[in-house]
């Protein structure tokens, strides 16, 4: 495919690899901000061709992890109720809420059904006028145009029986609670590529300020990757601390304003809760009080729903960073990809399920 | 840290309370459900398992197989549920190096079922059989109520004759040993998946849904000392080479370069976040014999319209037993493992 | 957390969503062109989640392949 074949090419990537280990005298410790690109960092291997000096920290980029249990347990309540028919990304399907997942309320009866899109949910609930059609929306900034997209066009077609279960999340807020932790392990980011396209890249510069810290907006696949690594290093080894933008093929420093005006129309910021870190002031996108009744949490009345998560979880601590996935006691034991403890491990982006599947014998691991 | 501290075969309870669709996924839970409910009641040894088991009786060596089929959508490109009962049940008969003698068809009919579907899928089933050589030679039908079926489900059972000398079955797998496919992957779950409400895409993928038979006979009456086949359904080959890997106590290792998979199933994959090494087969088969025979057993299988894309994809190692590692087209190496249940789209 | 894939626009029609069909090679998805005004068959977007997210700069792309190879170059020198 083009524009994704070249940025995956083994010569390109072991030129940058071999430039990475020319310009580093040190250990240096990067976070890559995206679950999209954990998943592609453990799906080529990249960290094998690093240099021992920098490890790479996986972030709290995957909204599938991020999701809170009170949400989740929103979710099933909704799902659950026989008008309902439930419309969720798929990887959102396996993920634990304080009892059970979706695949459990659907084992019962519950009609929930994988989407591609809120666009295709949209469709359902032209199509099926006598249910309520529910849309999980969860994610970054980049899929909150689509979903306010999805709830701007309903309230122009005057569609009653859609909503969206919101539970969106922003990347610079958990940035900063990041960087202020006293704990904090971080020496630079890899900013998700796929945010700033929407976002842009201006309101990382006073992070960057702030916290002495350089952040790479890069994109996705391994030769961007390297070479989002190569940048941050280079800053770090000369004491500089910038927003520089690897993805420059796609990514703009105003972001894109038509779909900022989408996500303006339709969202307001509020505070959020992250599963495993807890409550983050203004980190989140719910709906303005004119959509308030494409509210599905309003609609069906589960806003006070919600249990809490399993004590023996760390996920917090290894979405900061502090903690290796196989470091915590629950590892591979009490917690695994078909018995999650935490949506770190349910997840194929998830650091805990990244690092079961693709890390688990020892041998693989030496360079 | 230990070598191996997370083994495939560590025993995990079975957690949850009902069936879950995980559970015929083709992954984790499938072989939890196998492993956990039905090999302790009907008391087959775990190692022995095979797509068909072989049966001694009066001197001859019996293939024995079953197989549901409960498609949705019953029609999709390349073909429909009627065919591929009949395939799927004539390629797990030749897994076992058998050459297919007659299959059984059950038919369990949901109550309004338009007979125009009904007269379609059997037509199918026939035209399937006569190209496979075999006859549909005894059968059964149910009608449930409405609601307590889905439109229809069919079964098939089959019974092959094993050739003297012939002895396929995951345990012989040996470190040595060449891992070949017959040809490019995951036509059927992409050809499937685009057809599907809230996924659809265009496609020009038709599923490669067919019989191997003839391939598998092709690679045993030259002589070809083949140690293991199986064809690469549920799960996709990342599956079958978790499935061998453990049977056989060895490790494989596959290089991404070298497993064929067309550029449209690849796109299709990077829409949905797939990893095309899980995505279903209907007309593939794996094989596994001496590295020193491949070359000869590509020529055979090439010599076939089904199996011109027959290729080399990996090796067989010593272990550690159970591993299955991919080496990138980076050259870096990452497990391939046995996923949970099926494969879900992903949005990150 | 976002899948992104480049496609090239095919055609776009008129409706409020704007959608259109975007290739990805020889598959071809509807997905809404909404948040790109201005591009129109023959453009390379990046479409997450059924929306194109901005139009891809062709130029800067090839640009960046251009700057490895230029990297690749000075290594070649460095280890001669």
């Amino acid at each position: 495919m083009k524009y994704v074949d070249e940025f995956r090419d083994g010569h390109r990537a072991r030129v940058l690899a071999e430039a990475i280990r020319r310009k580093v005298t040190r250990p240096w410790s990067l976070m890559e901000v995206c679950g999209g690109q954990t998943h592609s960092i453990v799906r080529f291997g990249l960290d094998e061709l690093l240099p021992p000096e920098v490890s790479l920290i996986h972030g709290p980029g995957c909204p599938v992890c991020v999701t809170p249990v009170a949400l989740i347990d929103q979710a099933l309540a909704i799902a659950a109720r026989p008008e309902v028919t439930f419309c969720s990304f798929g990887d959102m399907l396996r993920v634990p809420g304080s009892a059970e997942d979706l695949f459990a309320v659907k084992s019962r009866g519950a009609d929930v059904r994988v989407v591609y899109s809120p666009l295709d949910a949209l469709a359902l609930a032209r199509e099926l006028p006598h249910r309520e059609v529910v849309f999980f929306a969860v994610g970054f900034e980049t899929t909150a145009p689509a979903n306010a997209l999805a709830v701007a066009q309903a309230r122009k077609e005057g569609l009653e029986n859609f909503s969206i279960l919101v539970s969106h999340v922003r990347v610079p807020p958990a940035l900063e609670a990041i960087l202020a932790s006293p704990q904090r392990r971080v020496d630079a980011f890899l900013a998700a590529g796929h945010v700033c396209t929407i976002m842009g890249t201006e309101e990382y510069v006073p992070l960057a300020a702030k916290h002495h810290v350089p952040i790479v907006v890069t994109a996705f696949e391994p030769v961007d990757l390297l070479q989002g690594i190569l940048m941050a290093v280079s800053q770090l080894e000369e004491g500089r601390a910038e927003v520089e933008n690897q993805y420059a093929r796609l990514v703009q420093a105003g972001g894109n304003r038509p779909a900022q005006a989408l996500i303006q129309e339709v969202f307001q910021v509020v505070d959020r809760t992250w599963r495993g870190i807890g409550g983050i002031p203004e980190s989140g996108f719910g709906l303005r009080p004119e959509y308030v009744r494409y509210d599905a949490a309003q609609r069906f009345a589960v806003s006070e729903v919600g249990g809490a998560e399993s004590p023996d979880c760390q996920s917090g601590l290894v979405l900061q960073g502090l903690l290796k996935p196989m470091d915590c006691p629950a590892f591979g034991k009490a917690c695994t990809p078909d018995h999650p403890l935490g949506a770190t491990m349910v997840s194929s982006e998830g650091a805990c399920a990244a690092y079961y599947r693709y890390r688990r014998f020892a041998p693989v691991e030496t360079r | 840290m230990s070598p191996d501290p997370f083994a495939l075969s560590c025993p995990r309870p079975l957690r949850h309370d009902t069936v879950q669709l995980a559970h015929g996924g083709g992954g984790r839970l499938m072989k939890d459900l196998i492993e956990k409910v039905f090999l302790p009641a009907l008391g087959t040894d775990p190692q022995g398992l095979h797509d068909s088991a072989v049966l001694e009786a009066g001197g001859a060596r019996l293939a024995f197989t079953t197989d549901g089929f409960v498609v949705h959508p019953r029609r999709f490109p390349g073909g429909d549920l009627g065919e591929l009962a009949v395939y799927g049940t004539v390629n797990d008969l030749a897994m076992a190096g058998a050459r297919p003698l007659a299959l059984s068809a059950a038919f369990i009919l949901e109550e309004g079922l338009p007979f125009e579907e009904l007269t379609g899928l059997v037509r199918s089933l026939r035209a399937a059989a006569d190209r496979c050589g075999v006859r549909v030679v005894t059968g059964d039908t149910k009608v449930v109520d409405r609601g307590k079926g889905d439109g229809i489900f069919i079964t098939t059972t089959g019974v092959g004759l094993v050739p003297p000398g012939v002895e396929v079955h995951p345990r012989r797998v040996a470190p040595g040993d060449a891992v070949l496919v017959s040809g490019d992957l995951g036509r059927h779950g992409i050809a499937v998946m685009s057809v599907r409400e809230g996924l659809a895409f265009e496609t020009p993928i038709a599923s490669d849904c067919g019989p191997v038979h003839h391939l598998a006979a092709a690679l045993l009456e030259d002589g070809l000392d083949i140690h293991c086949l199986r064809d690469p359904t549920r799960g996709g080959l990342a599956s079958v080479l978790n499935e061998i890997a453990s049977a056989a106590g060895v490790a494989i290792e596959a290089r991404e370069e070298a497993v064929p998979v067309d550029e449209a199933v690849a796109a299709a994959c990077e829409i949905l976040g797939l990893d095309p090494l899980y995505v279903a087969c209907e007309g593939r088969l794996v094989a596994f014999l001496p590295a020193a025979q491949a070359d000869r057993a590509l020529t055979l299988l090439r010599a076939h319209p089904e199996g011109i894309g027959a290729t080399v994809i990996g090796r067989v190692l010593d272990g550690p037993a159970g591993r299955v590692t991919l080496r990138t087209s980076l050259g870096t190496t990452r497990l391939l493992d046995l996923l949970s249940g099926e494969q879900l789209p992903r949005i990150c | 957390m976002c899948l992104g894939v480049p496609g090239q626009i095919l055609d776009v029609d008129d409706t409020p969503l704007r959608m259109g069909r975007v290739a990805f090679g020889p598959t071809i998805k509807d997905v809404s062109l909404a948040c790109v005004p201005d591009a129109g068959p023959g453009a390379w977007v990046v479409v997450h989640a059924g929306l194109a997210l901005d139009e891809l700069d062709e130029e800067a792309a090839r640009l960046m392949i251009e700057g490895l190879a230029q990297l690749d170059l000075a290594s070649g020198e460095a280890q001669a």
